[in-house]
This record gives C-alpha cells, structure tokens and sequence, in this order.
C-alpha cells in the first residue's frame, strides 16, 4: 500500500552516527558564542520536583535521502526532559527537524541513536501513552464526529459504548456536543481541528504531542483556538510537546519554549516563560510577553543569519 | 422601488429539472413517430425496419404465450449466477491485488494481458469445456463483468489518503486495523462504480454467448428471430436487454448514493 512505510526507515543507518559526530563538531563551532546544549538550561528546572513524564537523550534521527542515496541528519543528538503537566513548545526555522523530532516522539519515525522514554518506559513505536495532533485535521470523511472522537479509544481496543462514555468528557470539554452526528464535511477548519484535538484527548495520553496545530486555520480562528487550548490545557494539566512557527503562539501557550537549529536540529536554547497561569489571550498586549517573543526570535534570527540555515 | 425577484435555489433546480425531461421525452417522440412513419408511408422495405407498433403487439404476444418469461428466466439466471461469481471473486482479489505489493507484481501483467483479450473469442473454448448449456454462459459472464470490479478495487487501494494512515499508525493502529478501519470503506465507492460497469458488461456477456450458441435465453431469441426476418421480434428482444440493463444501471446507482451520504451535496452543474 503506497503512503504506508513511506516515513518509516526500517533498517538502523550505521553511517548516521559518524555523520552526527561530524556535525556535532560543526555545530560547537556555530554556535560557541550563543548557548551550548540544553544542559545548562536544565539547570532552572533542579528545584522542580514534578516527575520527569518525558525523557529525551541525545536521540539522533536520520533520512535516507533517496535521490541522492545520502544520508541526512534531521535531529543531531537532542536531549530535552519534560515534567509532568508542563507545556513545552519548540520553535525553528521551516524544515529544521523540529516535526521529525515529533514524529520521533511519537513513534513514527524511528531514531537511530539515543532514547525516548515516557514514565520511564522505552519508546520503540506509536503507543496509546502518546497521541498526536497533526497539522491537518485528517478525520475520517466516512465517520460522523462523534465515531471520529471515538477512533483512537476503538483502535486501543475499546468497545464502542464504552469508548463513547470516555469521549462524552472530552466532547463537553471542547464544547463539540450537538455535532455528533455531523459529517466532517459539515464541519469548519476550526471546528475539524477540535475534532482532532478531541479524539487525541479522548485517548486519554500520558503526553500529547501537537504539530503545528493552528497552522492551516485562518489568523482570527487560531487566535480564538489558541485561546481554547490555553484554557483547555490549563483545566486538564496534560503533558503537551509541541511545534509551532508561531512565536506568541510558543510564549502564549508554553512553560517553556525550546528554540532549535537550522537543519540538523539541536537545542539552541530552552526559554522558561514565566508568565503565571491562568493566562488569557490579552497577555499579548504585555511588555514582558513582547520581551519573551523579541528574545526567541533574536536567537532564530542569528542562527539562521551565521548558519546561512534559510 | 425595486424589487428582486430571487428564485430559491431548489426552485431553480427543479425547472431545469423538468425543461430537460420535456427536452429528452420529445427527442425519443419524435425518434419513434418518425420510425413509425417510415414504416406506414413505406418509405424503406417494411420488413426490414418493423414499427413501434409492431414491436409492441409482438412483445404482448410473447409475453402472452409465456416465451419472453420463459427465455427472460433463463438469461436472468445467467446472468445473476455469473455477475455474483464475479462479485464474490473479484471484489476481495481486487483489493487483494491493490494492498499487497506482491501480489501487484505477480499477477498485475497476467491480469492485464487477460483483461486486453476480448472474452468473447474465447467463446468458442468454454462451449468446449463446458458445454452449449447455462455453465458456459455463466463463465461469460464472470470473466466480463470481473475486470471492472477487479481494476476498480485496485486503483481503490491506490488512492487511500496516505494522511488518515498517518493519523492512524500515530494511534498505534496494527494493519489490519488501518485496512478495515479506512481501506475498506475508502474502497466501497469504488466498488459501487465496479458494480454498474460489471453489469454492463455482463449483460453484453449474457446476450452474445447466448447469440453465439444457446437454446434458449433473450439473445438465442434475439438471434432466431433475426435469422427468421421476424424484425419485430428482434426490437421486441432488443428491447426488453435495453429496459433491463436501465433498470440495473437504476437501481445500483441509488444503492451507490446510499453509501455515499457522507460525501454531502454534489453541487448542481
């Protein structure tokens, strides 16, 4: 079946290893007048005592690039520890590996090095303990809403009823009751997305992982859906990894903003944002939130401007 | 002041809706008037051509003397026979061949080189293996109407959103999961096509072996009565393949809108 192994790289690549440790020398010399590794930024997080949900070591992810039969490194040696409850977004340039570091996250890209562990549990593929949020709402167009929520849970195994009453929660929570029984065609982008936010929540995961979840929405309804997700997010205290190109998006939503490299990707910088929760949507118009947000994007702008990464 | 007239939207649907029955109605009028005509004032040799009158008073006397039921029976059951032998065979060999790489490459080639011979010069070798009977028209039958099925489900599997795979493999979903869960229902649209061009083509597959060498069915009487110059009978048979294949096409293509809802409204052109 086309599309099916397409992002799957079923054999280990040995040479990627080599090629990591080449561009790790590159990157010291990049980046030796910024900021070195996520370790130091870790240091802030010595007097959190929440538990570690999410443990990323060094995990290196390689594309066979099948035109050129050369191997390229996507994500070069990234470790990130995310706790429980905490909302960590990362930000890059287009194309610099931050989705691969997901889909890595989620087990649908294999790492070649390093380890992902959530609870302490190794990574090796897709599981029910994460569920991702894609870009495009992708639900089934033969489903009406209510069985789209329902997906994930029937996949795991769950009969249909039971599935249902698990859902009914998260349906009521993201306001989608009354449109069970709608196609997704019937549906707006906006409210399509919280069909996909529902049915990954309804799953009920130890961390959920969103891929640039507003992007394909039009400017007013992802200001309006950022809002619901900070609000949302604040009443569910879900682990949350996400990627976004949106810098307020990243400071509005997140405890921290992670800020990776030009491709291959590694940790520039990991940006606590301490603005107290609850947070509304009006925290934009803040001198601290414009602060935060010129910070990010100075550190993207000068790695894009010495790396020549764009 | 002014006053705009705005006609509801299914208002407007429902007059082009009639204007073209009335449009289509008066060309097969006038199609048939004109035929009746040249038979009346024998313009061309009335034996050749017959009447719709004609026809109609040979199709009475056949149904009264019980042979268009009797030979209707017989095709029918052909044709059903064979059109469900190649539903049952080719719906699950279709997808079979569209899902599995393997199986593509294998077959693929052989399918199409048998899928290019016309079945119906192979006639003579299933009168040969299986006699003048009703077997050798079922086999007809079968290997017409299953290529569309098969071609139809192939592609089907082709044409899987490769993003609800994604979304699927994210939820851990194994493959058997990702086929029921979406291969299956992306294919049923595919298979209502397969089915109306499966009918087609059976129905052709019904009347040519029984032209070719029955002793009973509408094509056998089709072919006698041509032989015999009754030229009414002939439009009566001809007739009679033509309201079935509609009737067919009809029904399957209501069948298909049922498994269709949940594409919504197909914007009036």
């Amino acid at each position: 079946m086309p599309g099916y192994k397409k992002n799957v790289i079923k054999k280990p690549i040995l040479a990627v290893r080599e090629s990591a440790f080449f561009f790790e020398g590159s990157n010291h010399i990049v980046n030796a007048g910024i900021k070195i590794m996520s370790g130091i930024a870790q240091g802030y997080l010595a007097n959190d005592n929440r538990p570690v949900k999410l443990s990323i070591k060094n995990i290196v992810v390689g594309y066979l690039d099948k035109q050129s039969g050369h191997t390229l490194v996507a994500v070069d040696r990234v470790s990130l520890d995310i706790r429980e409850g905490e909302f960590v977004t990362i930000v890059g340039l287009s194309g610099c590996g931050k989705s691969t570091f997901l889909n890595a996250i989620a087990g649908l890209v294999k790492h070649q090095h390093g380890e992902i562990r959530v609870n302490d549990r190794i990574v090796n593929g897709p599981g029910t303990d994460r569920a991702v949020v894609f870009q495009k709402a992708s639900l089934l167009p033969w489903r009406k809403v209510g069985r789209n929520i329902t997906y994930g849970l029937e996949l795991s195994g769950m009969k249909l009823a039971e599935a249902r009453e698990k859902a009914s929660y998260y349906v009521n929570l993201i306001r989608l009751n009354g449109f069970e029984n709608h196609y997704p065609h019937q549906l707006s982008g906006g409210m399509q997305q919280r069909v996909n936010l529902a049915r990954a929540l309804a799953c009920d995961p130890e961390v959920l992982l969103l891929d640039e979840p507003f992007a394909a929405l039009d400017a007013i309804t992802r200001e309006l859906m950022q809002n619901e997700l900070l609000e949302l997010c604040e009443k569910v205290g879900k682990t949350v990894v996400m990627v976004t190109h949106q810098i307020d998006e990243a400071v509005l939503l997140s405890d921290r903003v992670i800020i990776f490299s030009a491709r291959p990707a590694y940790v520039l910088d990991d940006i606590p944002i301490p603005i107290p929760r609850p947070r509304k949507g009006h925290i934009k118009d803040s001198e601290e939130f414009r602060e935060l947000v010129s910070t990010i994007w100075r550190v993207i702008e000068g790695n894009a401007n010495i790396g020549g990464g764009i | 002041m002014r006053h705009l007239t705005v006609f509801p939207k299914s208002t407007v649907a429902k007059r082009e809706k009639v204007l073209n029955l009335l449009l289509g109605s008066s060309v097969i009028v006038l199609f048939l008037v004109g035929w009746e005509l040249l038979f009346q004032l024998k313009i061309v040799n009335p034996l050749f051509i017959s009447a719709p009158s004609r026809v109609v008073l040979a199709e009475i006397a056949m149904i009264k003397d019980g042979s268009l039921l009797k030979n209707l029976t017989v095709s029918a059951k052909e044709f059903l026979l064979g059109y469900g032998a190649a539903v049952l065979i080719g719906f699950p060999f279709g997808i079979i061949l569209g899902w599995f790489k393997l199986v593509r490459g294998s077959f693929g080639p052989f399918i199409a080189a048998l899928q290019a011979t016309p079945r119906v010069a192979l006639m003579p070798l299933f009168i040969i293996w299986f006699g003048l009977g009703i077997t050798s028209k079922i086999v007809v039958v079968l290997m017409s109407a299953i290529f569309p099925l098969i071609v139809n489900l192939r592609v089907a599997m082709t044409t899987i959103d490769a993003d609800l795979v994604h979304v699927a493999r994210a939820y851990g979903a194994s493959r058997w999961q990702i086929f029921h869960s979406i291969a299956f229902p992306t294919s049923l649209p595919f298979l209502m096509t397969g089915l109306r061009l499966a009918a087609g083509r059976g129905l052709l597959g019904v009347i040519v072996a029984e032209v070719f060498g029955g002793a009973e069915g509408i094509g056998y009487m089709i072919q006698y009565a041509g032989s015999t110059f009754q030229t009414d009978k002939v439009f009566a048979g001809v007739l009679v393949v033509a309201v079935s294949g509609i009737t067919l096409d009809f029904s399957l293509d209501r069948l298909g809108r049922h498994f269709d809802r949940w594409r919504g409204e197909v914007p009036v052109h």
